[in-house]
């Protein structure tokens, strides 16, 4: 069986400006959203507070417990119902955290009890202090940062085979970030400009591969965010560790099309890059697309069976995985080809 | 004439390997090695960050100068107008007269050489000193305070009862707690979070509380608390003593400390016996102040104040106060520990019922048998015969994850079953741009044995790249993770190392059997 053809051609490079288009809007959209909302919505690993899970016998009104809870003095904020429907699971957060934590959720589980007559369960509870809230959000971005690092340093490496580029590279990279860290800037400035002087370098040196595939990566975790900000969900632990591995796993279908064409490069070296260009593209399209479809297949059934505690992790990865595949075709190759411009004139 | 070669040798012992580890979870006791560890969201339980505030423990450090060194002034009869702690951890002294200046340098020098002299200025004969710690004193302090509390914390769960805890220093002065399995949550936060410093201090019976409460306290002295409920009624009341503040004897000298029911009331209370010199001092204090009160404070909560009806000896005391047997228990479990050197904040707790924790694995499990199940089915419809490899390749996989998790007693959590589901779908990843690559050389007019070599080779460097870059990503995360996240780089990296090798080993190894010793000579594929 075969769903993608052989001798299947189509003309993706002539379509690289409306996916520009349709990339940039997208990234327009993210960032649009992150203002409205005041920047990324954290969860309380990241924001501090409580947050406990609560599973009823029988079927119940958010508006009970919102009203059964009024009476207690915790700083409730928000009341939530929480995986299956059949389930009668509610999410509630508090924002307060240590002081309160004490023996909150047994006065919960009492008030519940008798605002609703039915029993409750207290399911799971979260206390995250300020404090290390905001340690595991340093903690968060600089796993980020090292993650994107590394995986710069190896590609550059890698898909030019210039290793001493490649350390050329890091020794700059670490440099420049030395430096920031001297005027003491907060920890997304220190990525955003490691970013730029990443793509900078990439730009000096000539590392157009690298640079697609970066590029690509960027898009692909600036999409995903969007998609959390505009879907109002919350940034997590579970999140970043999905962020990360789409991070890790974007770049699989970049590279297998960036292998292709370096091996057609060989083989016809006297056409013109953006016939080889769409040439790579169909021939890897079939491995893109079934790479992607059976992890999918997998994610999938995780967001559908795995419960309300990995839902958004599931969902992130969907994201990226749809993503990333999408641009290691419409932005990871084209910009090869941006490149090649930019060389005749 | 067949070689040896490396492939099956490496093939067999990696999986007879996987499978021995594993074995123990499937089948308990068949060979004395660990199941595989369940993290505290599978299995239940509580995870607890606290904070050692060492500053306090710097501060009472620095009371406890402050206190020696007034003592050794008078007694030198040195002419002290003021000696006070001042901003948490400095001494501030103003001496009077030539001859009191001279005695108290001398007394600084000879008896707190280890005090640094942070000002001096001197004017009309009066000196004025401020004095403290020397910072790398203070961070001994500080350690010291830390190590002690995770020590006294460890006893303390220790006898509490609880299967399996994990207690460690995270960083400078938080100490991390794992207490799987644990219901009474509460109960545990109470024991562990008390300070439990036991102290016994005479009443000021010269004073007047009243006067005290106005905001008059005299400076020897202080108001402490005895709460007391009401059975009938609920309602807690707080009656106000005025103790003073010098500390006769504490929980430091304590051997034992056990629960007794009283004969009379039937009411648990605590009984405590101090070592030898506990015990002399105990005696010494209780003959000199006959018919005065005596209070026993526990945490700066007075918990009973009886009057001292004649001298005691023997060394045991007993604390009473409205305990239930449970609530006794704990007191002398904490007492027992002894006291922790400063007081703890909890900054971060995580509790999971064991109910949920069973949800969690039965939901894992259930995504991930669905998520396989759709997955190999759709290797073997679009690729046939060597789907069938790929998915018996897949299947070795997840045995080597678990093989890999127990052999390395790392923690399986949700995140790490997620991380499980997910290799399943990218290690077929690997299998698909090999049979995707054997397909092109084949259309090309190769024979299967050569379409099989040429797709293996070409294949593998693009394998290897994809792969490092996720194991990457999986490496920063476990570094940087804790608890649940860490489980999943856990998960990702084995599931990585795991799909390297079935891919390019083993399913190789099938092939090349396949193709060269039963000499097939077509590929189902």
């Amino acid at each position: 069986m075969q769903f993608i053809k052989p001798d299947i051609n189509i003309n993706f490079i002539a379509k690289r400006y409306i996916a520009f288009v349709v990339s940039a809007v997208m990234i327009l959209i993210t960032i649009i959203s992150l203002i409205i909302h005041h920047g990324p919505k954290y969860g309380i690993d990241f924001a501090g507070g409580t947050l406990i899970q609560i599973k009823f016998d029988a079927p119940t009104r958010i508006a009970d417990i919102k009203t059964g809870l009024g009476n207690l003095d915790i700083g409730i904020s928000s009341v939530q119902e929480f995986g299956d429907a059949t389930d009668y699971e509610f999410l509630v957060r508090a924002k307060g955290s240590a002081s309160i934590s004490e023996d909150v959720s047994l006065k919960i589980e009492e008030v519940l009890e008798s605002a609703t007559s039915g029993q409750v369960e207290i399911r799971r509870v979260e206390m995250v202090g300020p404090q290390v809230g905001k340690d595991l959000r340093e903690k968060a971005l600089l796993a980020m940062f090292f993650a994107l690092l590394f995986i710069t340093i190896y590609i550059s490496g890698r898909f030019e085979l210039k290793w001493m580029l490649s350390g050329v590279m890091a020794g700059t990279l670490m440099f420049a970030v030395y430096i920031l860290q001297l005027f003491a800037v907060s920890i997304p400035v220190l990525m955003a400009g490691a970013l730029l002087v990443t793509l900078v370098l990439f730009w000096f040196l000539e590392l157009k591969y690298a640079m697609g595939a970066v590029v690509a990566l960027i898009h692909d975790v600036t999409i995903t965010i969007g998609l959390f900000s505009i879907f109002g969900k919350e940034f997590t632990l579970p999140i970043i560790a999905a962020l990360l591995t789409i991070i890790g796993y974007s770049l699989n279908d970049t590279i297998i099309v960036f292998d292709r064409i370096r091996e057609n490069l060989r083989k016809h070296h006297k056409k013109r890059l953006d016939f080889i260009l769409n040439k790579s593209i169909n021939e890897t399209l079939g491995r893109t697309i079934l790479t992607s479809a059976t992890t999918l297949m997998v994610l999938i059934t995780l967001f559908i069976f795995g419960g309300g505690i990995i839902h958004d992790f599931a969902f992130a990865m969907i994201v990226g995985v749809l993503v990333g595949t999408y641009s290691s075709i419409f932005v990871a190759s084209p910009i090869l080809l941006a490149w090649q411009k930019r060389q005749r004139t | 004439m067949k070689k040896l070669s490396w492939r099956p040798v490496a093939v067999l012992i990696v999986i007879l390997t996987a499978i021995v580890y594993v074995l123990p979870s499937v089948w308990p006791g068949v060979w004395p090695h660990k199941k595989i560890n369940l993290g505290l969201d599978l299995q239940g339980g509580m995870h607890l960050v606290l904070e050692v505030d060492t500053n306090k423990a710097v501060e009472d450090a620095i009371e406890r100068i402050a206190q020696e060194l007034r003592s050794r002034l008078r007694k030198e009869r040195v002419r002290v107008l003021a000696l006070d702690r001042v901003h948490g951890t400095q001494i501030s002294t103003r001496v009077v007269g030539k001859a009191s200046i001279d005695q108290f340098y001398k007394t600084l020098d000879t008896d707190f050489k280890e005090m640094r002299i942070l000002s001096e200025s001197e004017s009309d004969e009066t000196l004025t000193v401020v004095i403290n710690l020397p910072d790398q004193e203070a961070e001994q302090i500080k350690k010291l305070a830390t190590d002690q509390a995770l020590e006294t914390i460890r006893n303390r769960i220790d006898q509490f009862g609880v299967s399996e805890p994990d207690i460690r220093n995270q960083g400078k002065n938080r100490i991390l707690i794992q207490l799987p399995g644990i219901k009474d949550t509460k109960r545990a936060k109470n024991l562990i979070g008390r300070t439990a410093l036991l102290e016994f201090k005479l009443l000021d019976e010269t004073n007047d509380i009243g006067a005290a409460l106005q905001g008059n306290v005299p400076p020897e002295s202080e108001i402490l608390y005895e709460d007391s409920q009401d059975p009938t009624t609920n309602r807690t009341t707080k009656t106000p003593y005025l103790v003073k503040k010098r500390t006769l004897l504490t929980g430091a000298q304590l051997v034992d400390a056990r629960v007794q029911i009283d004969s009379q009331y039937n009411d648990p209370y605590v009984s405590i016996e101090f070592d030898k010199k506990g015990g002399r001092i105990f005696e010494r204090i209780t003959e000199q102040n006959v018919k005065k009160r005596l209070a026993i404070v526990l945490d700066d909560k007075v918990y009973s104040a009886p009057v001292i009806q004649e001298k005691i000896s023997g060394g045991s005391a007993r604390i009473t106060g409205q305990f239930t047997t449970e609530q006794a228990r704990d007191l002398a479990i904490a007492l027992r520990a002894g006291a922790l050197p400063a007081p703890v904040n909890i900054l971060e707790e995580r509790t999971v019922g064991p109910s949920l924790g069973a949800d969690s694995i039965r939901k894992g499990l259930m995504s991930m048998c669905v998520g396989g199940i759709l997955v190999m089915l759709f290797m073997i419809i679009y690729y046939k015969g060597s789907g069938i490899i790929a998915d018996l390749a897949l299947m070795l996989n997840i045995v080597i994850i678990a093989g890999g998790l127990a052999a390395f007693q790392a923690t399986l959590t949700l995140p790490g079953i997620a991380g499980i589901i997910l290799t399943i779908g990218m290690a077929v990843d690997a299998n698909v741009l090999i049979f995707e690559r054997i397909r092109e050389e084949m259309n090309l007019g190769k024979t299967p044995r050569a379409a099989v070599d040429a797709g293996y080779s070409r294949a593998t460097l693009t394998i290897l790249d994809a792969n490092v870059t996720t194991l990457i990503a999986a490496l920063v995360l476990f570094q940087f993770g804790t608890g649940p996240v860490k489980g999943f780089a856990v998960t990702l990296s084995l599931g990585v190392l795991a799909s390297l090798f079935t891919a390019l080993v083993l399913s190789r190894l099938i092939f090349d059997y396949l193709l060269i010793n039963r000499k097939i000579k077509s590929v189902s594929i």
